[in-house]
């Protein structure tokens, strides 16, 4: 069963999978990008695949290519969920 | 449980018969468990179902369209329900609607590319998946001489086999740093039953003066899935006995 889309669920599920791709822990916060965060294509790839599993929020290619910082990504999750 | 889910499991589309089906033996005596796809031949699929009916590796047989989202998701979904894991994809599936360029029906070649090309993008897909969160895998396409060097009457079999090359190589850069590699194997003049009566004519061309054996195509599809290979990714395997050389 997905778990229920809130900002703050969200957020944590982000900022736990981010140090899997490399990503310093005390780097991660909503304003960093993900170039700051050493974060490629791949790692956000794998990124919305984890959202997917843990929330059932699909994320399009269209979607993820235009976020840049942890915080838009937490946002378009919340967005998307409806 | 535990012991099982430290098999290897590899996936051959198209491994009932042919190439296909040498692969999968080849892989099972490897002590890989498999799950080999097929699209509609029942009667190879029982023939298949019966020869690894005494196996000691986990073998399913399932009917999928590799050539539709679904179907590839399908086989991929089976693999890591039914045998818990997926290490090796072999792309094998493979169709020919063959004729003159002049003469091919928008169908003959749609058909073509959907199986031999789109089909393997699909699994490839599906089975990244997996493979990137595992940080290993083997990915691993049945191209051909004629996608290196065409051949007349077979614009559409030339054209799938020769974007299998470019899959492969965009495959391998784009899943390497993940432990994946993704390779493609070509083959050339193989015996089986469907070249059996060209043999004569074509063996003059051929440097090493014979047909090659699905055997032989099987030997270097093992290589590229196995841990010698790991620092193997994007290239083609060319087992044609000189042919393109």
């Amino acid at each position: 069963m997905a778990t229920t889309v809130t900002p703050e669920a969200v957020e944590k599920v982000v900022f736990d999978a981010l140090p899997q791709f490399g990503a310093d822990p005390s780097e991660i916060s909503r304003e960093a990008t993900f170039e700051d965060l050493d974060v490629d294509s791949l790692d956000l790839a794998e990124l919305s695949q984890i959202i997917e599993d843990e929330f059932g929020v699909q994320l399009k290619g269209d979607d993820v290519g235009k976020i840049k910082t942890v915080g838009d990504a937490v946002d378009l999750v919340v967005s998307r969920a409806g | 449980m535990t012991a099982l889910r430290d098999q290897q499991v590899a996936v051959i589309t198209g491994g009932t018969r042919g190439i296909g089906l040498a692969i999968a033996k080849r892989l099972a005596s490897d002590g890989y468990d498999l799950l080999i796809s097929y699209r509609g031949d029942e009667v190879a699929a029982n023939a298949a179902r019966e020869q690894f009916a005494d196996s000691e590796r986990r073998v399913e047989i399932l009917a999928a369209d590799v050539s539709k989202a679904d179907g590839a998701g399908e086989v991929v979904e089976a693999a890591m329900q039914k045998l818990g894991r997926l290490d090796v994809l072999v792309n094998n599936a493979g169709i020919t609607r063959d004729t003159l360029a002049m003469r091919m029906s928008e169908d003959d070649w749609d058909a073509v590319l959907s199986t031999n090309l789109k089909g393997a993008f699909l699994c490839a897909k599906a089975a990244i998946r997996p493979m990137i969160r595992q940080r290993s895998g083997r990915i691993v396409n049945l191209t051909s001489v004629v996608g290196l060097v065409g051949n007349a009457g077979q614009a559409n079999y030339a054209a799938a086999k020769a974007g299998l090359i470019g899959l492969t190589k965009s495959l391998a850069k784009e899943v390497g740093s993940r432990g994946v590699t993704v390779n493609a194997v070509a083959p050339g003049f193989i015996e089986t039953d469907m070249t059996k009566d060209l043999l004569a004519d074509v063996v003059k061309a051929i440097p090493a003066r014979r047909a090659g054996q699905p055997e032989e195509v099987a030997a270097a599809v093992r290589f590229l899935a196995s841990d010698d290979a790991a620092y193997v990714t994007g290239t083609t395997l060319f087992v044609d006995g000189g042919m393109s050389a």
